[in-house]
């Protein structure tokens, strides 16, 4: 139980610190400086949402454990981030596709988890939801314009959904850890989302004259440690400086 | 002596918005006094604030200063921060300062996928006003326009 409670955990702060992490590569590089902005706060929301899962993630491994430790210095194969937010940011277009299939899937994760029978958990989660509730809007509205714009950005989005579609299954698939944890009341009923998160996917992709990908193969293993070869640059990139100087601060 | 701690916190300015003061803003939540000991209890607007450290240190020095050197801050995040502890007199000097203050309460679930709402413009008070950015220069505020009077200013939104 406090294991499975643990990876619990962590699955939930890596999506947000991986994310996070991801969405700050845009900061200086955006199309237009509102969107740089915008996007480089929501980036901010996801690393203050990891800091409180990692702060709780610490507490439960004990020991002197701390919440940097945790999010900087382990090695690749013991995240347990699904594999949507690892992959690459690509173009603007990209970008809005991840950030919409996610938000839509955190926004209802985060809905249901306000009342799972951990304590700390439904309170990050009432903390989290309102910053959540925001993204979602932001990256509905920015489909709806990509995808109802012009002829280029429809195409450009249209690839893209397609190309992510293969990695949305994950994000529904309830594992040992899962199933565990739901009977105690604590984790999410992913089969229960997926119905919330296809009607709203739905009503927005047809907002936005885009077509939804058939459900075909679809990519799994992130939450299980099991990667894909972007995530090693990702943490290379974050893990550089607490590796080179690990009692630095500043 | 509670008192007295709540009348030095009430000069402790926010380092984002300095018009207002972590009291103004709702961010101190508790103070409770142990022996000798002063306990703050302060919980962040924004989860991924980064001001928190900052805000922490203020109240420390402030504290300090006036001679208490045993403060213990804690950070509550339950229940979390919301707009409706923004004093009436913190959004007065919002205003002044041209933030547009949050308007109506943070229970308003408009804003998922909903219509943008009219805020008064913090300069010539017209209504006729649009949305630039849902985020603008800090996660806590939108980016808004006046139709009016054509200047862009800040909206503190609801949360
Ligand atoms: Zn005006």
């Amino acid at each position: 139980m406090k294991a499975q409670l643990l990876e619990y955990t962590l699955r939930l702060g890596d999506n947000a610190l991986i994310l996070g992490q991801r969405l700050g590569e845009w900061c200086g590089h955006g199309p237009i400086l509102e969107q740089d902005i915008a996007l480089s706060n929501i980036a901010l929301d996801q690393l203050g949402q990891a800091r409180m899962l990692m702060q709780y993630a610490a507490e439960q491994k004990g020991g002197d454990f701390t919440e940097d430790k945790v999010a900087f210095l382990r090695p690749e194969t013991e995240y347990h981030n699904c594999l949507l937010v690892e992959l690459e940011n690509g173009d603007w277009g990209r970008t809005i596709v991840r950030q919409f299939l996610f938000d839509t899937y955190n926004y209802f994760f985060y809905s249901a988890l306000l009342s799972s029978a951990d304590n700390r958990l439904q309170e990050i989660a009432q903390k989290a939801i309102k910053e959540i509730t925001y993204h979602a809007q932001w990256s509905a509205e920015w489909l709806i314009r990509l995808g109802d714009g012009t002829e280029e950005s429809h195409q450009r989005v249209q690839r893209s959904l397609n190309d992510l579609w293969e990695w949305t299954g994950e994000l529904f698939s309830m594992d040992a850890v899962d199933e565990a944890l739901l009977a105690e009341g604590i984790a999410v009923n992913l089969a229960e989302i997926k119905v919330q998160w296809d009607q709203k996917v739905n009503e927005i992709l047809s907002l936005a004259t885009l077509k939804r990908p058939e459900d075909a193969w679809m990519q799994s293993g992130g939450k299980q440690g099991e990667h894909s070869e972007y995530l090693g640059y990702v943490l290379a990139v974050m893990q550089h400086l607490p590796r080179m100087y690990p009692e630095a601060t500043w | 002596m509670t008192e007295t701690i709540w009348n030095i916190l009430k000069n402790v300015a926010d380092p984002e918005i300095p018009v207002l003061t972590v009291v103004d803003m709702g961010v101190v939540r508790e103070v409770e006094v142990e022996d000798q000991k002063i306990i703050v209890s302060i919980t962040p607007t924004y989860s991924g604030c980064p001001a928190m450290n900052e805000i922490e240190s203020n109240i420390r020095w402030a504290l300090e200063e006036e001679g208490y050197n045993k403060v213990e801050i804690k950070t509550l995040i339950s229940p979390p921060w919301t707009t409706d502890w923004m004093t009436d007199e913190g959004k007065a000097k919002l205003q002044e300062y041209g933030i547009a203050p949050p308007e109506g309460s943070s229970a308003d679930k408009s804003v998922l996928f909903g219509e943008a709402k009219k805020v008064m413009c913090p300069r010539c008070k017209s209504r006729n006003t649009t949305m630039v950015s849902q985020f603008g220069s800090t996660a806590c505020k939108a980016l808004y326009k006046c139709e009016d009077c054509k200047e862009p200013f800040d909206y503190f939104k609801c949360l």
